[in-house]
């Protein structure tokens, strides 16, 4: 198994490590429920050096990216401003999603999932022969993610005031280089915070600075219910290349505009949304006690749905989930836990961001 | 290393079973268990006066993470279900043979009781 160069940290800090994709990691360093609430009320960390960083640049890096993603680079007018994406196959279903950042028009920078990183650098390389285009990983770096209310503040306080210039201004979804490291103020909770890619050399040094600027380690157990929470799809569960991004939630996320734009499965995906998308992607919220998980059925009127990802909402108390059902669905259903029917709200596929619940 | 007091008995299930001396056991999930499952959010108890057999499954413990089956331990009744963890489920991860009790039952054979684990043998079922 794989280790990031965060390994003996975590072991420090009392993780219990899991296999991840591949990744010996930390699933939480004592109690998943303590972690989440930290993030959504203060101030935590992540190690995700295990996702993939990759570099592209080259004259048409950009005509790359406007056949390669789903959404269009072109939304990007700013340094440094990040682009949610998918890529699909010609079928119009989802290999991944990834973040773009754009630096200039020859210079990006693409994070990926880890768990897909074979047959995405391995789906990349093969459409990028045609362009004068290189696609780089940078397995020399390596990523926290700091994430909270609190984690800017504390992130910015132990900066040295010439990085803090740089780095204090930068808006949600922007991100910036400073010196060797990339900081961007992105992340994957439904919170404030960033992200910050930088030699793997200095891991150790960072990942103890941060400890003691108060921003305590969070397992990858908190990350899949915050993210849950905050109605972020996880691929592999809520996607994948069985699923069209119509279905998923993340039809937003299609740069429909300019019509011309050929990228890769568009024409599978006009062709969906004429015969009528079948099915939507839902919250639900679980009225009762018990605990929603990924691949229970869903009743609803007009047919059955089935839940994507499913949790214990530690900011809710409730258990919440991320559903594929019927288009016809109303804002009531069943779902099957163990053989009985439990009734679960419908409502949009989002539950909490910054600290607090967002559901009526 | 997690706590296996020496008074109780065990299953390789991970649950812990107390012979109350009167006919009845009370039973609940070992520390060890409930270190593996995590944060606990949710349990599912079985209701009073259903009769399980040994290793029925009877119980569900939901933890943040997943969902485990909790097995009768021996063939029995169930006489009284632990209210207090169905509302507060995070006494099983704080005082797993206390507060954290989940059932009690009226034991059909007690020479079942002979078949469970004492603590030295379930600690080398954990080890292995």
């Amino acid at each position: 198994m794989q280790r990031t160069a965060l390994y003996a940290k975590h072991l420090e800090s009392g993780a219990k490590m899991v296999d991840f994709a591949g990744w010996e990691m930390p699933i939480h360093y004592g109690s998943q429920l303590q972690e989440h609430h930290q993030v959504r009320n203060d101030a935590g960390m992540f190690d995700v050096s295990h996702m993939v960083i990759l570099d592209l640049v080259g004259a048409q890096s950009k005509a790359f990216l406007h056949y390669l993603l789903a959404n269009n680079v072109d939304k990007l007018k700013e340094s440094g401003k990040a682009l949610y994406s998918c890529m699909l196959t010609p079928e119009g279903t989802v290999i991944d999603d990834l973040i773009v950042y754009f630096i200039t028009d020859t210079q990006w920078r693409i994070v990926v999932n880890a768990g897909t990183r074979d047959k995405d650098i391995a789906w990349m390389q093969q459409q990028i022969a045609t362009f004068d285009a290189t696609l780089t990983e940078r397995d020399d770096l390596s990523m926290i993610a700091a994430q909270g209310p609190n984690a800017r503040a504390k992130v910015l306080g132990i900066m040295p005031a010439d990085e803090v210039a740089i780095v204090e201004p930068l808006k949600a979804f922007y991100g910036a280089f400073v010196n060797d490291w990339f900081i961007a103020r992105t992340g994957y909770t439904g919170e404030d915070g960033f992200e910050m890619m930088f030699p793997n050399e200095q891991a150790h040094k960072v990942w103890d600075a941060l400890l003691v600027a108060g921003i305590k380690p969070i397992g990858l157990g908190a990350r899949d219910t915050l993210r849950l929470e905050a109605g972020m799809n996880l691929y592999g569960t809520d996607m994948d290349e069985t699923t069209s991004p119509l279905v998923s939630g993340l039809g937003w996320t299609i740069g429909w505009q300019p019509a011309d734009r050929n990228f890769i499965g568009r024409s599978a995906l006009e062709a969906q949304k004429a015969a009528g998308i079948p099915q939507k992607f839902v919250g639900l919220v679980l009225e009762g006690k018990g605990v929603l998980r990924s691949h229970m059925k869903v009743i609803c009127e007009g047919g059955d749905g089935e839940t994507t990802s499913g949790t214990f909402s530690p900011t809710l108390g409730v258990a919440i989930a991320l559903a594929r059902v019927p288009a016809s669905c109303g804002d009531t259903c069943e779902v099957d836990i163990r053989g009985k029917l439990h009734p679960a709200k419908v409502v949009k596929p989002v539950f909490a961001r910054n600290g607090k619940s967002v559901l009526n | 290393m997690s706590n296996v007091p020496s008074d109780l008995k065990y299953t390789k299930s991970h649950e812990w079973v107390r012979d109350n001396g009167d006919g009845t056991v009370t039973v609940g999930i070992t520390d060890h268990a409930q270190e593996l499952l995590g944060d606990l959010v949710h349990v599912d108890l079985p209701e009073v006066g259903t009769e399980f057999g040994a290793e029925d499954g009877c119980a569900v413990a939901e933890s943040v993470k997943a969902a485990s089956d909790i097995y009768a331990p021996v063939p029995g009744v169930i006489i009284e279900s632990n209210e207090a963890v169905q509302d507060s489920p995070e006494l099983i991860n704080s005082d797993p043979y206390g507060d954290g009790w989940l059932f009690v039952m009226r034991v059909d054979d007690e020479d079942a009781l002979g078949e469970l684990l004492d603590a030295e043998s379930y600690k080398a079922e954990c080890d292995e």
